[in-house]
């Protein structure tokens, strides 16, 4: 419970850095991708790379946002019986390790949290010291009953915001958004491509007009250069794909420098 | 284990079943579909053109033809809906033309579907080829395997065939696929959804464009016995042509089934979503879903590639919940053995999903009581099975 408690404080050091003139990191990766052994030890390398959150992926069979890395890498999780309960497990073992590491959350799709029932998802993801959840295919105002229980645990529900979404249904969305709002960059699903800067940059307006929180930008970003141009608009960035890609080809300690790299990049001052 | 279900009577919801769970990124979409289809459905116009095709195109209405033989086998006295004497074959077309137009008032011009039999693909190509739009169809190698000759007839028809080679390689991840696409594209493409599946409000706008099966059906029915059927069948994958035949009958005292697939028996593989799956999410909707312990989405399989579907629409869900439609589950064999009968005692080759239908009335002890009146949803013709079912005999006979 202790672990949970200070795990699920951690969320408001997003706002501590981002006021502190930092650009916030936020990786994500696949629970159980490669392995849940490779998997732990890059949950416990983030935690050192600067990595201001993170985001463990719960594999799902059929995960129609993600693109094809990412995709794949829940299908070899799956296939290597990884499910919701070893995310559980992992974010445990994480927390415990210390717990003033960057805050976790859960990252899952509707079906493998339904399953559980909204009750029980939300009494494991504090148990597991999980500091937030987000839920791909759950829009913020679809279902309220998921929202209410992770509520119930003092967990927040995290907003995604899309590139499509109306001003004012982002204006609605921002105003009961708790934890950050992660903006999706552009139209597509996870991985490589570009999206528009001046749609995030709208997008980031209507935001920051409805709400304190931090704005982190996430799909697409698979470079220190992406990164950076991304983060100068928003106040951080997701890294999925690429960090997944690296991880399964490269093994732990190449992805883990890669996303120091990353960290480096973000703190390096804009130049003229 | 105790599945979400927000209170019903939301919009979107048919009891606990149905919604939109979808990435934000498609909200918009949904909504500006909601709004076109209510202003389209509404408008006068848009049922005059819709009809036109319907007559004119489609050939409607499908005969509701009497099938003596089989009925003498049976024990019950069937009529046949014909959906397969429509253009291309099946009933797909009463929706692919109905959302074309629908594109074309949203000044939408590229159209992508999902596929697994090729019915619902040859369908939205052919209303594609018809109104000039750019067609994408997305379809699992396993079907463009086994519905080889459904895929040329898509490209004979301009239309251009992604092959699915992720997951289960059928209509399951077509349709993930199809969602991917539309997520890219929303801006300039709608997405054709061949089934009553799907976020809100598809489920509703491919019902009420497969309605018109049950309202010729109700009308036939009415002009030839000056009475109603005691009871209607048909087979249910996603569960369009059901729903299109059940319809206009839910308020009557008129027996309804729906036929799902058994595939090689319901303790081994099968599709037989509503007698062994639970509530879940998939594509969009909540529904009732085969899946693992933990949510994982299972493969299903039905010697049907249009039944091979681990979901069914959200409002047949909310139907079997409710009680006012049974359901049962058909196996391969069974379904290969109406195949064979129809075909033999009445000179209709009838698609391996509609044969479904059938063989439950064929069933010992039977369904129903001695000479019942029965329609059933002939969703679809044959043809495009001969070669695949040819093929497995062919391979059994061998051995």
């Amino acid at each position: 419970m202790s672990h949970a408690a200070s795990s699920r404080g951690n969320l408001r050091r997003l706002m501590d850095a981002r006021a502190g003139g930092r650009k916030l990191l936020v990786p994500f990766l696949t629970a159980g991708y490669p392995d849940r052994k490779t998997c732990a030890e890059a949950l416990a390398g983030l935690a050192d790379a600067g990595a201001d959150a993170i985001e463990l992926g719960v594999p799902f069979s059929d995960p129609l946002a993600d693109g094809p890395v990412i995709a794949a890498a829940s299908e070899l999780a799956i296939a290597g019986g990884t499910s919701i309960e070893d995310a559980f497990d992992l974010a445990a073992g994480y927390v415990r390790a210390g717990a003033d590491r960057p805050p976790l959350v859960l990252f899952t799709y509707l079906n493998p949290a339904a399953s559980l029932g909204p009750d029980r998802l939300a009494e494991a993801c504090a148990d597991a010291g999980f500091a937030a959840a987000l839920v791909a295919d759950l829009p913020y105002d679809e279902d309220p009953a998921v929202a209410a229980a992770l509520a119930r645990r003092g967990l927040p529900l995290i907003r995604l915001a899309a590139p499509t979404t109306p001003a004012e249904r982002l204006a609605e969305l921002a105003r009961g958004a708790e934890g950050f709002v992660y903006l999706i960059a552009r139209t597509g699903t996870t991985g490589a491509g570009a999206g528009t800067d001046a749609r995030v940059a709208e997008q980031v307006a209507v935001i920051r007009a409805n709400t304190d929180l931090p704005v982190v930008v996430g799909f697409g970003i698979g470079d220190t250069e992406s990164a950076r141009r991304a983060a100068r608009l928003a106040d951080g960035v997701v890294v999925g794909s690429a960090f997944v890609e690296r991880l399964g080809r490269d093994g732990p300690a190449a992805a883990v420098g890669w996303m120091r790299t990353l960290r480096d990049a973000l703190d390096r001052p804009v130049s003229v | 284990m105790s599945a979400m279900a927000p209170a019903s009577g939301r919009p979107g919801y048919f009891g606990a079943f149905g919604g939109r769970y979808v990435p934000e990124t498609l909200v918009f979409a949904l909504d500006e579909l909601e709004r076109a289809w209510a202003a389209a459905w509404s408008d006068p116009e848009f049922h005059a053109e819709l009809d036109a095709l319907l007559a004119d195109y489609v050939g409607r209405p499908s005969p509701l033809t009497h099938a003596p033989r089989l009925s003498a086998e049976a024990g019950v006295d069937i009529w046949l809906k014909r959906e397969d004497l429509n253009h291309t074959g099946a009933h797909k077309i009463n929706n692919t033309l109905g959302q074309v137009l629908l594109a074309l008032r949203m000044g939408k011009r590229r159209i992508i579907a999902e596929t697994g039999a090729g019915q619902h693909g040859v369908a939205t190509a052919t209303a594609c080829a018809r109104f000039g739009l750019e067609c994408v169809v997305f379809m699992g190698t396993e079907d463009t395997r086994r519905q080889a000759l459904n895929v040329y007839r898509m490209r004979l028809l301009g239309a251009e065939v992604v092959e699915v080679d992720s997951g289960t390689r059928t209509l399951k991840d077509a349709t993930n696929e199809a969602i991917r696409d539309w997520v890219t594209r929303v801006e300039t493409t709608h997405y054709v959804i061949g089934s009553v599946v799907g976020p809100h409000p598809y489920p509703t706008i491919v019902r009420e464009l497969q309605s018109v099966i049950g309202r010729e059906a109700r009308a036939q029915s009415l002009e030839r016995w000056n009475d109603l059927p005691d009871a209607a069948i048909a087979c249910v994958g996603g569960g369009s042509n059901a729903i299109g035949l059940f319809h206009s009958f839910l308020d009557d005292p008129v027996e309804l089934y729906g036929v799902e697939a058994a595939g090689e028996g319901l303790d081994r593989r099968h599709a037989a979503t509503l007698s062994r799956g639970r509530p879940g999410v998939l594509h969009g909707a909540r529904s009732y879903l085969l899946q693992d312990e933990h949510g994982q989405v299972r493969g299903a399989h039905s010697i049907a590639a249009g039944l091979d579907y681990p979901g069914v629409g959200p409002e047949h869900s909310a139907l079997k919940d409710s009680g006012r439609v049974t359901y049962l589950a058909v196996d391969d064999a069974e379904a290969l053995d109406a195949f064979h009968r129809t075909s033999e005692l009445e000179g209709i080759i009838p698609a391996v999903e509609s044969a479904h239908a059938i063989a439950a009335l064929l069933r010992r002890p039977p369904l129903l009581p001695e000479g019942a009146r029965t329609i059933v949803c002939l969703s679809g013709r044959g043809d495009k099975d001969v070669q695949s079912v040819a093929a497995l005999e062919g391979a059994s006979e061998a051995r």
